[in-house]
């Protein structure tokens, strides 16, 4: 039992793959066959992640008593093969992101899968580049999944055609092609080092090296961090973001919502492992402040949905990095729950924004406050092109949930409390426990400046938006009677429903949930462990006799 | 042999960034393929450049000398960064002729500035 319990670490990856290349094999006209196969694959992911949550959690000690688990690809020891780990915090990450895959899953298949693309086979293999990304240990591994991901969301991107989209899809892609390669430029040089790739053994080899090398490896890992950086959409790196996901198809930019966290994943992950560079952080404390603003002048400037949204992306990746920055080691369990609430959060608001969408306005004098025509300077008429079509096509079929007008409005007010962080829901909690922390600290004495500007900038961000949101909600769902209502469809509807019960159920689990952060948090901050199971001579042992039955 | 291959490295290098600024998408094409390939020559110049080494190391020797062999990790990293970067290569050409096949311009803002 055990010995199969192992082989979970390699379901993540692998069974994405394996669906996802499937899929290409049968004929678009079985859209039962496809839609099943998606759903399947995401169900067994997410029961995947949820095992392997439960097994390295206290509760199940007999498998990984440290709550590392090693899994070596091709069973070659770990500083010379490729191995997967998987610690607390990956557990947590890829039972978050197949929450998020299998929720948008659900309710893309509504009414946005229109056959001709392989829009299917697309969402596996990014939801594989976020599986892999989370529980590889090896850097060049890592980029490989970057990669995977990125390509598949260059493809789920373009999806609706249209000059704007098309447009800022390149844009997209430009950009990340361009952090690619310093990714890659990072990598080479730690590797011209330290001589290994693998994060464990780097780890230790960093702190032995001379002191003329020390600065080439710092040059290499201040490479690497602008690379996450910018997947993490921080300032100033982070211009590609607004509209890259505000011209999204809702089901796409409902699944990006986890790609920023990847990036700051990455950061997390190696400056833990890495204990040393204090000043990269002290950087990213301005540097997330700089994003926090950026996000909420962009917030209280747009006037569409999808884009207040985006930017309200960036004011989260801006609360974290500030926090990450503060260097309290005891915040990081506040910063893990508020990152998985801001998921979630930023996933459900763009499902629902997808919707709101479809709230067609009938008289056209009253057109103009509504359609995205009107937000310059980067607005669809600035460029003098034509709206992309998002293929709402007139035939709704299925079954239509009653009082469609009154679940958006719901759903709107639920998403505007947790982004904002207001009780009862959990955006509330993360936000308290961040400032709590905060103000605990001993740091307040010591650097009171820096701490109070975070405390206030975390105050500000949640009244911005709430200014910026509610006078989005009133134009869409206050103003005008001559709104039509759209008919929602049970299936669109429910992972809405299940996302908003979902975060109502972690504020309620405030406390399990952040006891097991807290025990993800202290072993990144005693990466001994880690380090300790990944090189140890045990994993190899394992693996010698698995290669010999 | 170290000062050609830093001096191509760089050239390559600065001559990606300076087409990757400019406003068309061709030539932001060619800065990404450029860049790519100085970062390739970089990962390659990684694994320190020897000349007359071999990667593989003879199995049945009693005992080996690393420092006659060439590392063959960068080898590898180069390979693969090639074959990915030649993928999404193909995929921005892809997009760079749809973008001018719908705004019938090739400025990488989808229309001419006012002059």
């Amino acid at each position: 039992m055990n010995a199969i319990l192992r082989h979970l670490i390699v379901l993540p990856v692998v069974v994405p793959l394996v669906a996802g290349a499937v899929m290409f094999f049968v004929p678009e006209a079985r859209r039962t066959a496809r839609v099943a196969l998606a759903a399947a694959s995401m169900l067994m992911q997410l029961a995947v992640a949820a095992g392997l949550v439960y097994l390295t959690s206290d509760a199940a000690p007999f498998i990984w008593p440290e709550g590392v688990g090693v899994y070596a690809i091709g069973g070659w020891p770990a500083p010379f093969g490729i191995v997967l780990v998987v610690d607390r915090l990956s557990a947590v990450m890829l039972t978050l992101g197949a929450v998020v895959a299998l929720s948008t899953l659900a309710y893309s298949v509504a009414r946005w899968d229109k056959p001709g693309q392989p829009f299917h086979s697309l969402f596996q293999f990014m939801t594989m580049g976020l599986n892999g990304a989370f529980l590889t240990g090896d850097l060049f591994n890592l980029f490989v999944f970057f990669e995977i991901l990125l390509a598949a969301s260059y493809g789920l991107l373009l999806r609706g055609g249209g000059a704007l989209r098309v447009k800022l899809s390149l844009h997209y892609i430009t950009v990340n092609l361009i952090a690619s390669a310093l990714f890659l430029l990072g990598v080479a040089l730690i590797y011209g080092v330290a001589g290994t790739l693998n994060m464990a053994d780097l780890s230790g080899r960093a702190a032995a090296l001379a002191a003329g090398d020390r600065a080439l490896l710092d040059a290499g890992a201040a490479i690497l961090v602008i690379a996450f950086l910018t997947k993490a959409a921080s300032w100033p790196l982070n211009f590609w973001l607004p509209g890259a996901y505000s011209v999204a198809l809702a089901p796409v930019a409902a699944a990006f919502a986890m790609m920023t966290k990847v990036g700051f994943y990455a950061l997390l992950r190696l400056g833990t492992l890495t204990q040393e560079y204090e000043t990269l952080y002290g950087a990213l404390l301005y540097i997330g402040l700089a994003t926090l603003a950026s996000g909420m002048i962009g917030m209280l400037a747009s006037i569409h949905l999808a884009r207040a949204i985006a930017y309200s992306v960036l004011v989260s990746m801006g609360i974290l990095l500030a926090a990450l920055g503060l260097r309290i080691e005891a915040l990081t369990t506040s910063i893990l729950f508020y990152l998985i609430i801001s998921v979630l959060t930023t996933c459900t608001f763009f499902m629902l924004s997808g919707m709101t969408d479809r709230t067609r306005v009938t008289d056209p004098a009253d057109a103009a406050p509504d359609s995205v025509a009107e937000q310059a300077p980067t607005g669809y008429s600035a460029y003098g092109i034509k709206q992309p079509s998002t293929y709402a096509s007139g035939e709704d079929v299925g079954i239509a949930i009653p009082a469609a007008r009154a679940f958006l409005g719901m759903g709107f007010v639920c998403c505007v409390l947790l982004v904002s962080g207001l009780p009862p829901l959990p955006g509330f909690i993360a936000k308290f426990a961040l400032l709590a922390t905060v103000l605990r600290s001993p740091s307040v004495h010591d650097a009171p400046v820096s701490t109070w500007i975070v405390c206030a900038a975390l105050v500000l961000s949640g009244f911005v938006s709430i200014i910026a949101l509610s006078r989005i909600g009133m134009r869409l769902f206050w103003s005008p009677a001559a709104r039509t209502t759209p008919r929602l469809r049970l299936l669109e509807a429910t992972p809405i429903a299940a996302l908003i019960l979902l975060c109502a159920g972690l504020a309620v689990a405030a406390d399990p949930v952040t006891r097991y952060l807290e025990r993800a948090a202290r072993s990144l901050h005693h990466p001994d462990t880690y380090i300790h199971a990944v090189l140890s001579r045990d994993t190899r042992r394992e693996q010698a006799r698995g290669r010999k039955p | 042999m170290e000062v050609v291959y830093a001096l191509a490295t760089g050239i390559l290098a600065g001559a990606g960034v300076w087409l990757l600024l400019r406003p068309r998408t061709f030539q932001v094409l060619m800065g990404l393929t450029l860049f790519s390939y100085a970062t390739n020559l970089f990962i390659f110049g990684m694994g320190r450049l020897a000349v007359h080494r071999v990667p593989m190391i003879d199995g049945g020797a009693a005992s080996v000398d690393p420092a006659l062999y060439a590392d063959p990790v960068p080898q590898a990293l180069t390979l693969t960064a090639i074959v990915i970067g030649f993928a999404t290569t193909a995929l921005f050409l892809v997009v760079l002729l749809a973008l001018r096949g719908l705004t019938g311009t090739d400025h990488v803002d989808g229309r001419e500035p006012e002059a």
